[in-house]
């Protein structure tokens, strides 16, 4: 029997990949073990076993359907009354995927922006300053504060800081995006996921989007999905390559870029399939 | 037949029957005015009404009409908007929220005479508390319930799902979310079948006729101690609304203007609806922006 060399390639390389971060200086502050999701009977996440490194930016890639997103969302419990979700979720030590657990506490430090932009529609200043005021925050100098340096970290306080007022739904839409990762940060999260967070953004505001990511990775642990791979190459240092509910390779995002171990992340990132 | 030919006749067809529709209803608006406004007068709208004599007014009348608007909206929009915010926002999706729902689809086609003939049987004669405001408030409540629990529940349906995702993504609670997030959001189109629904209780007749009852006893507007039976406020007299008056003077008036009172009445009762219209509309919009800085 003949094999075209592309077929010997192909059975060389290993079906699954996954190297968790082990960089000096950046502690694993997220991980999950043996997390399996189902929508009703249906399995949609098989084993979902990665670690997130502290202060790091980490890209979930992956065809549609993969089941990145579904992953990202269990990570906060946003599927709590969509999908069940088995396994442990370890958030610096405390597994976060049980029943007693404070899921608004919980949320308020893995913090979430998803895929369309989501403004609340009231003031700029509101949307960041109401989930404040309801958890105690109620003096007006510190809640102007912390609503400057949010939207100073999400690079929109120069373009809004005269409209404070003026309602969120004027803004377009990567000033929308800018102000929900705002309003994310305000709340002092941990770790911030994102969803797809430019998807529905212009290549200027998505490059605007990537380079507050970039500034905002120094103070925040980011997980990110993203059907774009140049911008999980441009931004992250670790990347995550999903397919059919699994994840198939795991790794830094130049290893996973430029020396993929599994023939489908292989195909993936270089275009040929998703 | 071409496609822009058809695309022509079509378009020609809907224009017709739009305009024939916008026709029907200023013809039925201009006759009533036209016939009633005459008649308007600050003696007329004030005036208490006459069972014999000529120049009786509708002042009791259209106080009831209010007054009984007011009682029945109190009563009946904390249950629609709780058990709204519950079917949409919390109930999951089973066999006893399909029943729910369809409990209210039936009840909301109830005819308003059912409506009033159990408020009778039930409020008037089995709780024994008489032809009243409050009788009629609860019929009134029965008969508004379904429609207004369905126009806020389709209110909070117009909120994107992801507004309460963006709510619980920054550790909100979901009864936090609903309340700060979601209904500032509902509330132009909740106030709008709001105004509807007042404006279908305003109208109302047949449910009142066995409730609230078909006489309106001398008030004395200097008292305001609803517990005097004389009180405009008390809610346990009889109170004929206008509406069922002017049903009452087109079946058996005896009065010898009973047509122009008829029709003045009639005139009363549109316009009120309009400026009520108008009016919540305005604060709607007024609200709106106050809640959300548009």
């Amino acid at each position: 029997m003949f094999m075209s060399s592309d077929v010997q390639r192909r059975t060389a390389m290993q079906e699954r990949h996954v190297t968790q971060p082990h960089e000096a200086g950046h502690p694993i502050v997220l991980a999950t073990e043996d997390l399996h999701v189902y929508y009703g009977s249906k399995e949609a996440i098989f084993e979902g076993d990665l670690q997130f490194a502290q202060n790091q930016i980490t890209a979930l890639i992956g065809p549609s359907g993969s089941g990145k997103s579904t992953y990202l969302r269990s990570l906060n419990r946003m599927n709590d009354r969509i999908a069940t979700v088995k396994g442990r979720i370890m958030y610096r030590g405390v597994d976060i995927n049980q029943p007693d657990i404070d899921v608004y506490e919980m949320r308020r430090r893995v913090g979430m922006v998803f895929q369309r932009p989501n403004p609340f529609a009231k003031s700029i200043y509101d949307n960041i300053a109401f989930a404040l005021r309801l958890r105690g925050v109620t003096a007006k100098t510190k809640l102007d504060e912390i609503v400057e340096t949010s939207l100073r970290q999400a690079a929109l306080w120069e373009q809004v800081k005269d409209d404070l007022d003026k309602s969120a739904l004027a803004l377009s839409g990567g000033q929308a995006q800018r102000l929900c990762i705002a309003r994310a940060i305000a709340v002092k999260p941990d770790i911030l996921l994102l969803d797809e967070p430019a998807s529905a953004l212009d290549p200027v505001s998505t490059s605007q989007l990537e380079d507050t990511l970039l500034k905002l990775k120094q103070h925040y642990t980011i997980i990110i999905v993203t059907h774009n791979m140049q911008q999980a190459a441009r931004i992250s240092e670790y990347t995550a390559f999903f397919n059919q509910g699994r994840v198939l390779e795991y790794d830094t995002t130049s290893q996973i870029f430029t020396n993929p171990q599994v023939q489908v992340t292989s195909d993936y990132v270089s275009g040929n399939f998703g | 037949m071409n496609a822009k030919r058809q695309n022509k006749v079509a378009i020609g067809t809907l224009y017709g029957i739009a305009g024939l529709v916008v026709l029907i209803l200023l013809a039925l608006l201009g006759y009533i005015l036209v016939s009633g406004v005459p008649q308007l007068s600050w003696h007329f709208l004030t005036a208490p009404a006459k069972a014999f004599t000529k120049g009786g007014g509708v002042g009791i009348q259209l106080f009831n009409s209010f007054y009984l608007l007011i009682l029945a909206m109190l009563i009946s929009f904390p249950i629609a908007l709780g058990s709204a915010i519950y079917l949409y926002e919390y109930a999951k999706d089973n066999w006893v929220t399909n029943t729910v729902r369809t409990a209210i689809e039936i009840l909301s086609s109830l005819p308003s005479v059912v409506v009033g003939l159990f408020g009778f049987l039930f409020f008037v004669v089995k709780l024994n508390m008489g032809f009243s405001i409050l009788s009629g408030a609860f019929a009134l409540t029965f008969f508004n319930l379904p429609l207004l629990t369905r126009s806020i529940e389709d209110s909070l349906r117009t909120i994107d799902p992801q507004q309460r995702e963006g709510g619980l993504a920054l550790g909100l609670s979901r009864w936090e979310t609903i309340t700060r997030v979601i209904l500032p959001a509902a509330v132009p189109s909740i106030l709008t079948g709001f105004i509807l629904s007042a404006g279908r209780v305003f109208g109302e007749a047949a449910a009142l006729i066995y409730t609230a009852g078909q006489s309106a006893p001398a008030l004395n507007f200097a008292d305001w101690n609803p517990f005097n039976i004389s009180s405009p406020l008390n809610p346990m007299r009889p109170a004929e609304t206008l509406a069922v008056h002017i049903w009452k003077i087109n079946s058996e008036g005896i009065m010898p203007d009973a047509k122009a009172i008829s029709s003045g009445a009639s005139a009363v009762l549109v316009i009120a609806i309009l400026l009520f219209n108008l009016a919540a509309r305005y604060l709607g919009k007024r609200l709106y922006k106050r809640l959300t800085s548009a």
